[in-house]
């Protein structure tokens, strides 16, 4: 999944150069812009104490900006108070209210906003069978199952029909089981409602599956802000690549660059060619990231190997459709390497032996240059 | 083989130091049968006394609990408790929760000292509490008469306040309990879902919290209708409570009469406590 959400939609959410110091010093939301537009599926990824969740509960209004705006529907927000904003929120710890049943929590923001009474019990209703939750009304939520109770939480929000609903790690007290199922459920409800979605989650894997746009947060900044695809192929920071799936980080220096080009030395003076999408100079140091995927492995014996790299084989790791080999440059520079298994083999194919000298490579445009 | 050594071993020994406990234990709960339950049973029994001696008993009757219900001092003086422990709870419950909530969810500058000063009834000696209040009374009525001329008495007003005066804080001390518990995501919850401060305390803080506040409630009715000392030294003529008519005819000799009377009050007190206990230990539901 992860589309690509078209840019010339109306923009729903809006943060510019928002900060947030608490009380206590901590800088938990450090000048972040981020533009949000109507319809998109977008999540806020990042380690524990990022500052995810405080970014949420500013655009909720349960916190209010030290410095910078935060703008709902094009208007700024400054003060206005949680009930007066056209957003819902699904709590990490579903915050159902325990002394009502499903459906009066279900109904409660209606009732608040004094819709009818025949009105309510129909959207209630509607909003039940849409989290397929229908037969469950006069339940207490403490008879509810965690994944029920998730459901209620998100029924009770979307019942509202708010502009922008946001959800902060609606599913990180499932297990993966139901977490993977309820990924699929959520992705789907929220093509069905249209409604923007603002969903925070330290999951890579969760945001990669889910999202339209992801914005990569570490220490209160947004480092990279883009479709799956170009979080994960295209990431400007170390961090980033770090953090979304596996990268090998080569240090070297730049030797020589040639238009969209760049040779840089890497592991004792071994030339790799990476394409670049910045200019860079001749003699800086930077770091060279590759996926372990995207490295190509033949032994050296085989004809016609050549490579980038060369080395030896000092792990091999099996893990079913693929291989993983950690393969030694010189002292200090180990690569590691994902390798399809022969599909067509019962064995997977011939793994390399422990020890082989192999010779490594991969396209010039599967490595990317970092400059941090 | 070793394993059964041991434990034959090990056995008598545990048993003595168990019996030991046993016998301590056994003690206890005499002791306190003998000296708490023992008085009140006494007390139960002869109210069903046919005698208007204390010593002897000479066959059941009812006689006393009839003669009570229609004595017009005792219907009075039930009137009168009834009618401060109904207004001194209701006053006492409200100021009670709200300072509860002022002490759990707001800062201020002296709350501190607020904090200790509200809990002064509770542990301060119920005399000095009872002779502060009269002095506190007399004062304002003489200061009153001064600047505006109000003839003011004591009586059940001055009761009713002074009830009100130590009951308080015993609620703010039930209630806080449960507040200190409260989920307050809940009240986020209520507030994105659209309800404004007061929507938010009507529908989710003050149902969440009722629990605690009947459980303050019934702890304050008891403590009024209970009350001995402080209701003594603030009463006025007409505005005798069950306690001070017991003591009235307590002095003039102990009677089956008062007997009675006591036996009933104390099934109400029993009644009302194990009421607040039940709603202190209620989960929200
Ligand atoms: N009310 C508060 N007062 C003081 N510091 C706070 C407060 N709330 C959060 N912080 C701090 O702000 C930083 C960001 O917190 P936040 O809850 O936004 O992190 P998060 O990204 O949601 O983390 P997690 O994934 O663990 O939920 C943390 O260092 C946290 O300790
Ligand atoms: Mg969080």
């Amino acid at each position: 999944m992860g589309g690509f959400a078209p840019l010339d939609r109306p923009i729903d959410v809006e943060l510019i150069d928002v900060t947030k110091v608490f009380d206590s010093g901590v800088v938990a939301v450090d000048r972040v812009t981020l533009q949000i537009q109507q319809g998109e599926f977008f999540s806020l990824l990042g380690p524990s104490g990022c500052g995810k969740t405080t970014t949420l509960r500013m655009i909720a209004g349960f916190e209010h900006p030290t410095a910078g705006e935060v703008r709902i529907e094009g208007r700024p927000m400054g003060h206005t108070p949680p009930f007066r904003r056209n957003v819902n929120t699904v709590f990490q710890n579903y915050a159902l209210f325990p002394h009502m049943t499903v459906f009066e929590n279900v109904a409660f923001g209606l009732r608040m906003k004094r819709v009818p009474r025949d009105e309510i019990s129909r959207r209630v209703r509607e909003a039940l069978q849409l989290v397929r939750l229908s037969g469950f009304e006069e339940r207490y939520p403490r008879q509810l199952s965690g994944g029920q109770q998730q459901r209620v939480a998100l029924a009770r929000a979307l019942v509202n029909r708010p502009r922008v609903l946001l959800l902060d790690e609606p599913l990180g007290a499932l297990d993966l089981k139901l977490r993977k199922e309820m990924q699929l459920e959520l992705k789907h409800l929220q093509m069905t409602v249209g409604i923007t979605f603002i969903y925070v989650t330290h999951d890579q894997e969760e945001a990669l599956t889910m999202s339209d746009r992801i914005a990569v947060m570490n220490a209160g900044r947004v480092l990279q802000v883009g479709t799956p695809i170009e979080i994960y192929e295209r990431p400007t920071s170390r961090f980033v690549a770090d953090f979304i799936g596996e990268t090998n980080f080569l240090s070297g220096r730049v030797d020589d660059v040639e238009r969209d080009t760049a040779t840089v030395l890497v592991a004792g003076n071994r030339p790799v060619r990476v394409r670049i999408d910045e200019p860079l100079s001749v003699g800086s140091e930077v770091t060279v990231a590759v996926r372990p995927e995207k490295v190509q492995i033949v032994p050296l014996e085989a004809p016609g190997a050549d490579g980038l790299l060369r080395g030896r084989v000092e792990e091999v790791i099996y893990i079913g459709t693929d291989t993983f080999y950690v393969v030694r440059i010189d002292e200090t520079t180990t690569v590691r390497v994902r390798s399809q298994n022969d599909r067509n083999r019962l064995d997977g194919g011939q793994l390399l032996p422990i020890g082989t000298a192999v010779a490594l490579s991969w396209a010039p445009d599967a490595a990317r240059v970092l400059l941090d | 083989m070793t394993a059964t050594a041991t434990t034959s071993l090990q056995a008598p020994r545990r048993k003595r130091r168990l019996s030991a406990g046993w016998a301590l234990l056994w003690l206890n709960v005499l002791s306190t049968f003998v000296f708490l339950y023992a008085p009140i049973v006494v007390m139960s029994i002869f109210s069903f006394n046919a005698s208007r001696q204390m010593q002897v008993w000479m066959g059941f009757t009812l006689d006393w609990y009839a003669r009570m219900v229609h004595d017009e001092r005792v219907r009075v003086a039930a009137e009168n408790s009834l009618v401060i422990a109904l207004v001194s709870t209701l006053v006492s419950t409200v100021i009670g929760t709200l300072t509860a909530m002022a002490l759990e969810r707001t800062r201020f500058r002296v709350k501190r000292l607020y904090e200790g000063a509200m809990y002064l009834p509770i542990i301060v000696p119920e005399i000095v509490m009872a002779i502060a209040l009269l002095v506190f009374f007399n004062l304002s009525f003489s200061w009153l008469d001064r600047l505006f001329g109000l003839q003011l008495n004591f009586g059940l007003g001055t009761i009713t306040i002074a009830h009100i005066a130590f009951s308080f804080p015993f609620v703010a001390v039930v209630v806080r309990a449960r507040l200190a518990d409260f989920d307050r995501t809940l009240e986020q919850a209520a507030q994105d879902l659209g309800a404004n401060d007061w929507q938010t305390f009507r529908y989710v803080t003050l149902p969440l919290l009722m629990p605690g506040i009947i459980a303050g409630a019934l702890l304050a009715f008891t403590l009024s209708i209970d009350d001995f000392v402080i209701t003594f030294f603030n009463a006025g003529v007409g505005s005798t409570t069950l306690p001070l008519e017991i003591y009235g005819r307590v002095r003039r000799g102990i009677t089956p009469d008062v007997n009675a009377l006591s036996t009933v009050m104390l099934l109400a007190s029993i009644v009302l406590v194990l009421g607040s206990l039940a709603f202190q230990r209620r989960r929200a539901t």
